[in-house]
């Protein structure tokens, strides 16, 4: 896991350590995805503020931070689901999708598969939807091809043995590993995961955690993944983003946003304690219980 | 131990289903043999002798003027009516609900209209509708289909709606359109719910049948039941309510094993 960091490390950003954000100009043509001064408000409450970020192929980008500090809102633009009230997002220097498509591959934490269709039919249905845009399913030696396909990725998650048992018989690791697949048959460029694993086991998450690293490892696809837990950020990534409020007033709470506090490249041999020890004591203490329970 | 703690064994569960139908019974067959001792042609409670007789000359002697066993007769034309307006309001109620739950742009306009729609009393337009549709087979069924038919839709719209937004996204990242969406994924998890909103309609459906075959019919449950009324005839009309009730018991009855048999993983899913 841990040259895989480095890997992935040399290919983020030359800048090394904490940096401030937007110190980085946009525009650098070399990155795969650039958030160029994104904002994002609901009215009079400003959730995103400024946002500036280069990401490159294949990063694993964590995104930690409190409650209420836009994460998951950063992730519903990646996604397409909302569009950004400023700025844009460029993928592979083009302008996202403003709708959720293939090309970006999705786990949340609930409701991830289909509880309609049996372990096999919930990964197949991804290969039959693109290429049956009238009837939606596949069928003869198509549909045999496509549920072939999703047997080996499922064996490859490890669900192998539950191909025909529906969602509502798993367990939740095993729903998440179910979600995965899912996603991953599609051969997206992007994963995006909103706290997958939040309402895991701490055992289970272990095995899960190994499981998307040996994944990403293989397919080298750009991950984000937002999580409350600041240890499986620094284990899990190639890159952490902080995301906090720099400014508050304490009387117009909304009226200023949170931006990413810090954007820290992962090293090899670089371990979750050590790493936190670099930040400042205030933003440690905020994520303590979260740190804790993990 | 406190009352909510207590549940009764298996065949006291048994018993205690069993008793009030008994008590029923019991009520009137003491009240029917009191009445018929005092006046052997009292026509208000009929022994069930008398109504077996009844139901004999109906069920299985062809009748003298048109040759027809009338009770199967009648049964099969209500039937016919009531299934044909079932389905017709099964599809329709399908279609509308699951195009102003899913889509925004088709709930903005249809939601108020269904919602307006289903305060209408189906009763007071059937005049309406006889003038309408004549007084032939098609009034029936639409009164049955007006009637259900926004019930139906607006319980549908209601669980399109409670479809996790998340599921629709999903979809979407795997390559839905948005009619392959409703395909495979809307209409698949409102197929079980639409079963069980055809049960709880059953009770109205059947009204408005019965309804309809009272006012302007030649032949049906109904229509016999109304028939009757003017002599009296309670040996006709209580085994044709038994019967009625019994037939509606069995068509909920299948269509809840027949949601069981087609969505294993609908009460899954629900826990």
């Amino acid at each position: 896991m841990s040259e895989n960091n480095a890997k992935a490390s040399v290919a983020a950003q030359s800048s090394q350590g904490t940096t401030q954000p937007g110190t980085r100009a946009g525009g650098n043509p070399g990155s795969f995805i650039q958030v160029k001064n994104v904002w994002q408000q609901y009215g009079d409450q400003v959730v995103l503020e400024r946002l500036n970020l280069n990401i490159a192929e294949g990063e694993f980008c964590t995104l930690v931070g409190a409650s209420g500090c836009g994460k998951s809102t950063f992730l519903r633009l990646l996604l397409g689901q909302e569009a950004p009230s400023r700025g844009e997002i460029l993928l592979d220097g083009q302008p996202l999708a403003d709708e959720p498509d293939a090309s970006r591959g999705v786990v949340f934490q609930r409701y991830s598969v289909f509880p309609h269709l049996t372990v096999l039919d919930n990964v197949a249905l991804g290969l039959e939807l693109p290429r049956a845009p009238l009837l939606g399913r596949l069928l003869g030696r198509r549909k045999r091809d496509a549920r072939e396909q999703a047997a080996q990725m499922l064996h490859k998650v490890g669900l192998g043995h539950a191909l025909d048992k529906y969602p509502a018989q798993l367990s939740g690791g095993m729903q998440q590993r179910l979600a995965i697949a899912q996603a991953l048959v599609m051969k997206p460029r992007v994963l995006l995961l909103d706290e997958p694993f939040g309402a895991l086991d701490p055992g289970i998450r272990k095995d899960m955690h190994e499981l998307l690293l040996e994944l990403w490892r293989e397919t080298r696809l750009t991950v984000f993944m937002v999580t409350h837990d600041l240890s499986e950020g620094f284990t899990l990534g190639s890159r952490i983003l902080v995301f906090d409020k720099p400014r508050i007033d304490p009387h117009a709470p909304g009226a200023y946003g949170a931006r990413v506090t810090y954007d820290i490249p992962l090293h090899e041999g670089r371990h979750a304690p050590g790493a936190s020890a670099g930040l400042p004591t205030a933003l440690a203490d905020s994520f303590r219980t979260a740190y804790q329970g993990a | 131990m406190r009352l909510i703690n207590r549940t009764p064994s298996r065949s006291g569960w048994l018993a205690l289903a069993i008793l009030p139908f008994a008590l029923l019974l019991a009520l009137y067959l003491t009240s029917s043999t009191q009445r018929l001792e005092l006046n052997p042609n009292d026509k208000l409670l009929p022994s069930f002798g008398q109504m077996s007789a009844t139901v004999e000359r109906l069920a299985f002697t062809p009748d003298k003027r048109s040759g027809d066993y009338l009770f199967w007769q009648d049964t099969a034309s209500s039937l016919k009516r009531l299934g044909s307006g079932l389905a017709i309001a099964a599809v329709a109620g399908l279609c509308l609900g699951v195009a102003a739950g899913t889509l925004p742009l088709f709930g903005a306009p249809l939601s108020p209209l269904l919602t307006v729609l289903s305060m209408v009393p189906p009763l007071a337009i059937l005049p309406i509708l006889f003038i309408v549709f004549g007084l032939g087979e098609l009034s029936k069924v639409m009164l049955i289909v007006i009637g259900i038919t926004p019930i139906l839709a607006r319980d549908l719209e209601q669980r399109a709606r409670e479809i996790p937004r998340e599921l629709l996204i999903k979809a979407q990242t795997l390559g839905a359109n948005t009619w392959t969406l409703i395909l495979r994924l809307v209409l698949p998890q409102l197929l079980p719910r639409l079963l069980i909103s055809l049960r709880l309609v059953l009770g109205s459906a059947w009204l408005f049948l019965i309804a309809a075959e009272a006012i302007a019919s030649t032949d049906g449950l109904g229509y016999r039941i109304f028939l009757v009324r003017r002599y009296m005839a309670m040996d006709v009309i209580l085994p044709y309510v038994a019967w009625i009730t019994l037939l509606a018991w069995a068509m909920d009855f299948s269509l809840r094993r027949l949601t069981q048999l087609l969505f294993p993983w609908y009460e899954g899913a629900k826990a």
